[in-house]
């Protein structure tokens, strides 16, 4: 046991259970107590971080024959599965009916998720008795903001387990974070030449700022390939990286496929190479959490608006050592400690990449999201999403003529993309908006991979918390009534 | 019971979907254009024989969505015999008259993708012996 928290490989890879890992510890010798505490203690920071896993399966959790060994273990501090019911009164939007007599059926999480009341009545909350400008004013209004400001930060920091709070930088959102980093670590430290590798299966805004970083620079962007069955090929994205690569940048959960990336071990073969990694956790933050410090990741971005937050805030973590080492992007009030008129003198973090007025109340209402998440854990909700793909998976193959991309449900997070052969994804759409059911159609941002898919535009069912089985259920009766309109004449 | 679903996809419109008016290449083509729309992937193709300034036969092709590929169908069938000013003067709002049922902004798109791409199409003529369009 007594090394078993420290022992990065079995610790916190994604594809490496944890849960496993500690399971068999029950089964040794050792002090099941300690093991006991061990696990407690990770499942209570609600920080996924083994298999995924199902309701009912969380200790028996497999790695599918990827390699790791199963043990039994007892049936000890396993979450109560989630039942939405409990708190779906929570979302407002949940119970809009549209046309005329259809309940609204929300499956475009993926793309944004709805907020609870909890968030909604913090804004409003905020703009009626605490706000004022934030770190300028001497009058208490701005203290007051100032304080529930880096407040939120903290939560921030707790969420994602950073060391310092000053690590933790507010941006608009993940895009925004993106560019940040390649404009200004990028443009100081890339040069002709060198390489930034990426994977097949990123987002457009995971991609588009390295491309313009390479038109800048002249530097090469290249892409780690996803295999036909939706998961990264490790062993070519490892084979890529060399001496050259100067950032390795790439999603932690595919935000089409759904694929959850083995995060430990691309960022340890990363360093491994000398490369700095970049972790878009814009898909997983809302779903597993994120551990910079296990994942040992140097910068790591996502957004509130995915998460039960507000829009137009986002998050960029970096590492301090490094994120010192830039000079601002953004140049304007609140990221200068003296300006003359000959130059300005950067201000210390997190101040310096946060120029002008932030978003004040979008930021502080993410620590509101973030409570409402940790109050009914990762954990669970992600087990739940889990179950709710597995479900929709039988549904939709039960149907017949729909092709389902990407992994099997308990590889996944709660995305299931489709096609239904012989429609075009955007009638699907059409066709289940008329019956209530909101999706995505198209390339989901991800052109690049419906290509090499081989797809021109898929259709995306993303689930949350708030989602419920019976929503899979007209889900799937709405995607029969499309192939109904166009087989009835065939 | 008339809902949505329904009034989009109409038995007119499917069948142009299904069973399209003049879906390949022109046999004696005189002009021609594609566009895509890179939102949706929709991809449309034309092809015109244009003489003495009448559109004499009026051919498509191409991938999407039912909307882009009927609203295509439906376009092509209107155009052939008309003269080319009368093409130039056929408006979006009488391309959107033409498919029918109400459509939202972004539907909107897929319905005039084929629209814009004839309204390209009588301005391209095709190859050194190709007569002009006007």
């Amino acid at each position: 046991m007594h090394d078993l928290p420290k022992s990065k490989g079995n610790r916190t890879d994604w594809d490496n259970s944890i849960l496993v890992g500690i399971a068999g510890e029950f089964n040794s010798n050792r002090s099941s107590t300690c093991a006991l505490t061990v696990r407690n203690a990770i499942l209570n920071r609600n920080i996924h971080k083994g298999e995924p896993m199902v309701h009912g399966d969380l200790q028996n959790s497999s790695g599918g024959g990827r390699g790791e060994s199963q043990a039994d273990s007892p049936p000890a501090a396993r979450p109560a599965p989630l039942d939405p019911q409990e708190f779906r009164g929570d979302f407002p939007i949940l119970s809009a009916v549209l046309h005329q007599d259809k309940p609204l059926v929300y499956l475009d999480n993926a793309a944004s998720s709805q907020r609870p009341r909890q968030v909604i009545d913090r804004i409003v909350q905020v703009y009626e008795k605490d706000y004022a400008n934030v770190h300028r004013g001497v009058h208490w209004l701005s203290d007051r903001s100032t304080d529930l400001y880096e407040e939120s930060r903290e939560s921030v920091r707790k969420f994602i387990n950073a060391a310092q709070r000053h690590e933790v930088i507010f941006t608009s959102g993940t895009t925004a974070s993106v560019n940040i980093v390649a404009r200004s670590w990028g443009d100081c430290r890339v040069g002709a030449g060198d390489e930034i590798l990426l994977t097949e299966m990123e987002h457009n805004s995971n991609i588009v700022p390295w491309q313009q970083l390479a038109q800048r620079t002249g530097c090469l962007v290249r892409f780690a390939p996803v295999r036909d069955d939706g998961f990264l090929d490790l062993d070519a994205f490892s084979r890529m990286l060399n001496s050259k690569t100067r950032l390795v940048a790439f999603t932690s959960m595919s935000n089409v496929l759904g694929t959850m990336n083995p995060m430990e071990t691309m960022i340890q073969r990363s360093h491994d190479a000398g490369a700095l990694v970049f972790v878009d956790a814009a898909q997983s933050a809302p779903h597993l959490g994120i551990d910079v410090q296990t994942w040992n990741a140097d910068f790591v971005a996502f957004s509130g608006h995915k998460m039960l937050g507000p829009s137009g805030v986002g998050i960029l973590y970096g590492r301090e050592r490094i994120l010192d080492s830039m000079p601002p992007f953004l140049g304007g009030g609140s990221m200068i400690r003296r300006v003359t008129l000959d130059g300005f003198e950067a201000a210390d973090l997190p101040a310096k990449f946060e120029a002008g007025t932030p978003p004040i109340v979008p930021a502080i209402a993410l620590g509101s999201a973030i409570d409402y998440l940790e109050k009914i854990g990762l954990q669970r909700i992600h087990a739940h999403e889990v179950h709710l793909s597995k479900l929709a998976h039988e549904a939709l193959e039960q149907l017949g003529g729909i092709k389902i991309l990407g992994p099997p449900p308990q590889f996944k997070g709660g995305i299931v993309s489709f096609v239904v052969e012989g429609v075009h994804a955007h009638d699907v759409a059409q066709i289940l908006d008329a019956h209530g059911v909101a999706i995505r159609a198209g390339h989901h941002c991800a052109m690049p991979l419906h290509k090499r898919l081989k797809l021109v535009a898929s259709n995306r069912a993303s689930f949350y918390l708030y989602n419920t089985s019976e929503e899979v259920e007209l889900l799937a009766r709405a995607v029969a009534a499309c192939q109904r309109v166009f087989r009835r004449r065939k | 019971m008339p809902n949505r679903e329904e009034e989009i996809y109409q038995d007119h419109i499917l069948d142009h979907y299904e069973d399209p008016y003049h879906r390949g290449p022109c046999p004696r083509c005189t002009h021609a254009h594609e566009d895509d729309n890179p939102l949706c992937g929709d991809n449309i193709h034309v092809e015109l024989e244009i003489e003495d300034g009448r559109i004499r036969s009026a051919w498509f092709d191409g991938e999407g969505c039912c909307i882009s590929q009927a609203s295509a169908s439906m376009l092509v069938e209107k155009i052939e015999g008309l003269a080319v000013d009368e093409v130039k003067n056929f408006s979006a709002r009488d391309m959107l008259t033409l498919y029918g049922p109400p459509l939202t902004p972004n539907r909107q798109k897929c319905c005039l993708l084929a629209w814009r791409v004839v309204q390209s199409a009588i301005y391209s003529p095709r190859g050194p012996s190709s007569t002009p369009a006007t």
